[in-house]
């Protein structure tokens, strides 16, 4: 085993590209994740997450740039650092006519591991009742729990986690959340997740890498990647009676305008709401629009991946 | 706990004897088949042969409309259709049955299927139609032909010798080739679909995320499926010879030797058409296109002695001919090792050749 790990970084991904034919998936990445620290990789299908998640798994090769876990590289420590991480792929289906125990019984078996580890896992993953079920019979939720619940068997240092609430309702996301704030408070495990869930990234993580297009856009901890931005605050409304759209623009207040056709909102990205917004209202009176649905918040993950891509987090594309 | 190597065996039998379409296609298929097709070949078969008759417009003096009403029995409750039975006690009942209909509704029922030659008359003369290609057509001009010359009977039955004893009969050629079938799907389906399976399942891609050993994934897979393979054929085996009263008349070294590479073959094959097949429907589509071919071609059902003679030398060395010809030779002409040599050779050496090359192109992600 890999001994003393100390405080050196859990991952350490430095100018990582990798082409897949003409396509680039990886164009230059860098990500460092120190110990106990939880990373969200965010980004739209085709951003590049799995292809590195994958490449920091040692599923597969970078064609140029350095990797290490735990300060070594994967050639020649395959063993080691599969032993010192836990795993959740996207969408991986186990043997359907396994019953849970049998599945965790069978990871475990890799790790030499004993019984007692699986009724751990049982417990910590809240399968216990569903433990003789085949994995057929499982919900989705139930299947993603086990699967979480066979990347912790191993008590990982590092957890790696691929969308791992991709598709499930709300109250199954949270109890996956639930199960991942334990690991970080009781463990001090690392965790990379990615993720399409802005919420999940904001809920869990202490940093955040904004991918697109293969390229990292923007890294930090939320209030970083907030402060960052020229605004953290933001008025959205619709308007009824307006002939022309108003240009909110000259405003000094307002640093930025947008108009959603998809919503038919306007909003505005302002210094200060409450001084801006009785000047606003009272500019709209005037000009004989009726104000509707006016909501006033703080900026979003969501907002600031709009303004770096100019596409939101849910945009479908080709995924790599 | 258990092993890896343990958990790796014991996951591959719950997952096959926790499936009932595996357990069927397995066990009970292969008995139903050998059992459908013994019992049809068994006894001394009636053949049916169904004949379209046109009778000319001028039917008085009709040689078919005379034959029909004077030699044939009219079938009961069916208008126009008539039946001549031809016995033999050693070969058993010949029954010919006449659809009197005009020459579009014969055509009709040539195309259906539902008769195997028309006959019609012309100017006195009886013409036959049917496709000389069509083995059955071709029994039924001989037999009905002969017939209408009048000849009330095939053959005189003390010519005849009924072939019966063991090795001489029709399931003890149908065995051997259900058993060396029955393994090559065995082996096709249960190694290289299930493989391609957990692939597209993205399994594989997990499994090897862990400090699993792949060569004890792959032997237990092996190890597994050659018991499954052994319990098939043990089964087929005893209700042939219980049913049948089969027996292996050649050496039983020889014929573990000759299962064992068969096997070995297959599971080799296996691993190869595996190695890179990313998702199950490509995978259908190469296991089909493989074992369709071998089924038709090396003589499972019936011997390829039918096939044009250029092609047979090519048959002779299918692997499924191979591993069929000599079960045969051992069951029934009761060979020893000697003679199976070059096939057990065969067999196991293009085995481990395709196994170990299919593990050096095996994709693993």
């Amino acid at each position: 085993m890999i001994s003393n790990v100390g405080n050196q970084p859990v991952v350490n991904a430095v100018n990582i590209h990798k082409s897949f034919k003409e396509v680039k998936a990886l164009d230059g990445v860098d990500l460092e994740i120190k110990p106990s620290q939880f990373t969200a990789v965010l980004g739209p299908n085709g951003a590049g997450k799995t292809t590195l998640v994958e490449i920091i798994e040692g599923i597969q090769f970078p064609d140029k740039g350095d990797i290490r876990l735990f300060g070594k590289h994967w050639k020649h420590n395959k063993d080691k650092l599969h032993h010192l991480i836990g795993i959740s792929l996207q969408e991986t289906l186990f043997e359907d006519k396994l019953t849970v125990r049998e599945t965790l019984r069978l990871f475990a078996s890799f790790y030499e591991l004993t019984e007692k580890r699986v009724d751990e896992i049982l417990d910590m993953v809240n399968l216990q009742e569903k433990h003789r079920s085949y994995v057929v019979h499982l919900s989705g939720g139930q299947r993603q729990k086990l699967a979480l619940g066979i990347a912790l068997i191993n008590n990982p240092m590092l957890l790696i986690l691929d969308e791992p609430t991709t598709g499930l309702d709300p109250t199954a996301r949270r109890e996956i959340w639930d199960i991942l704030r334990g690991l970080k408070k009781n463990q001090g495990t690392s965790m990379i997740l990615t993720t399409h869930y802005m919420e999940e990234a904001e809920s869990l993580c202490d940093q955040i890498v904004i991918m697109d297009k293969g390229k990292v856009l923007a890294r930090g901890t939320l209030d970083e990647l907030i402060s960052a931005s020229q605004t953290n605050e933001i008025i959205q409304f619709k308007l009824a009676g307006q002939k022309n759209v108003p240009d909110f623009n000259k405003f000094i207040n307002v640093k930025e305008m947008k108009y959603d056709e998809l919503t038919d909102q306007f909003i505005l990205h302002v210094a200060n709401t409450s001084e801006f917004l009785p000047i606003l209202i009272r500019y709209l009176n005037e000009a004989g629009c009726k104000v509707s649905e006016l909501r006033c918040r703080y900026v979003s993950l969501d907002d600031i991946f709009v303004q770096m891509t100019g596409r939101k987090l849910t945009d479908n594309t080709l995924g790599i | 706990m258990r092993s890896q190597f343990w958990q790796l065996l014991s996951i591959q039998f719950k997952e096959f004897f926790r499936e009932p379409g595996a357990l069927f296609w397995s066990f009970i298929f292969p008995i139903l088949m050998s059992f459908g097709l013994g019992m049809a070949f068994k006894d001394k078969p009636e053949i049916l042969q169904h004949a379209a008759i046109v009778i000319p417009a001028n039917a008085d003096s009709s040689k078919l409309k005379n034959f029909l009403d004077l030699k044939c029995k009219k079938i009961h409750n069916k208008n126009n259709e008539y039946e001549f039975i031809l016995d033999n006690k050693k070969l058993g009942k010949t029954i010919d049955h006449f659809f009197v209909r005009t020459r579009e509704e014969s055509d009709v029922m040539i195309k259906r299927g539902q008769a195997s030659i028309i006959l019609a008359e012309n100017k006195g003369i009886v013409n036959y139609f049917f496709d000389p290609a069509n083995s059955e057509s071709r029994l039924a001009y001989l037999t009905i032909s002969g017939i209408l010359n009048g000849k009330s009977s095939i053959s005189n039955p003390d010519e005849i010798q009924t072939l019966n004893r063991k090795g001489m009969r029709y399931i003890d050629f149908l065995i051997p080739g259900l058993l060396a079938m029955g393994i090559m799907s065995s082996c096709l389906w249960g190694i290289c679909y299930s493989l391609i399976e957990k692939r597209s399942k993205k399994l594989l891609r997990r499994l090897v995320a862990t400090p699993m050993k792949k060569s004890w994934f792959m032997i237990t897979m092996f190890m597994s499926r050659f018991i499954f393979t052994l319990l098939e054929t043990l089964a087929l085996l005893v209700f042939s010879m219980l049913v049948f009263g089969v027996t292996i008349q050649g050496s039983w070294l020889a014929f573990a030797a000759i299962l064992i590479s068969g096997s070995f073959f297959f599971m080799g094959l296996s691993i190869l058409l595996a190695s890179r097949t990313a998702n199950t429907q490509v995978g259908n589509g190469l296991i089909s296109s493989i074992t369709m071919p071998l089924m038709l071609l090396s003589g499972v059902f019936f011997s390829y002695s039918n096939f044009p003679d250029f092609i047979i030398p090519v048959i002779k060395y299918l692997p499924l001919t191979l591993f069929a010809d000599s079960l045969r030779s051992i069951f029934n002409e009761g060979s020893g090792m000697n003679t199976v040599m070059l096939p057990f050779l065969i067999l196991t050496t293009t085995g481990i050749a395709a196994f170990f090359a299919g593990l050096k192109i095996y994709k693993w992600n």
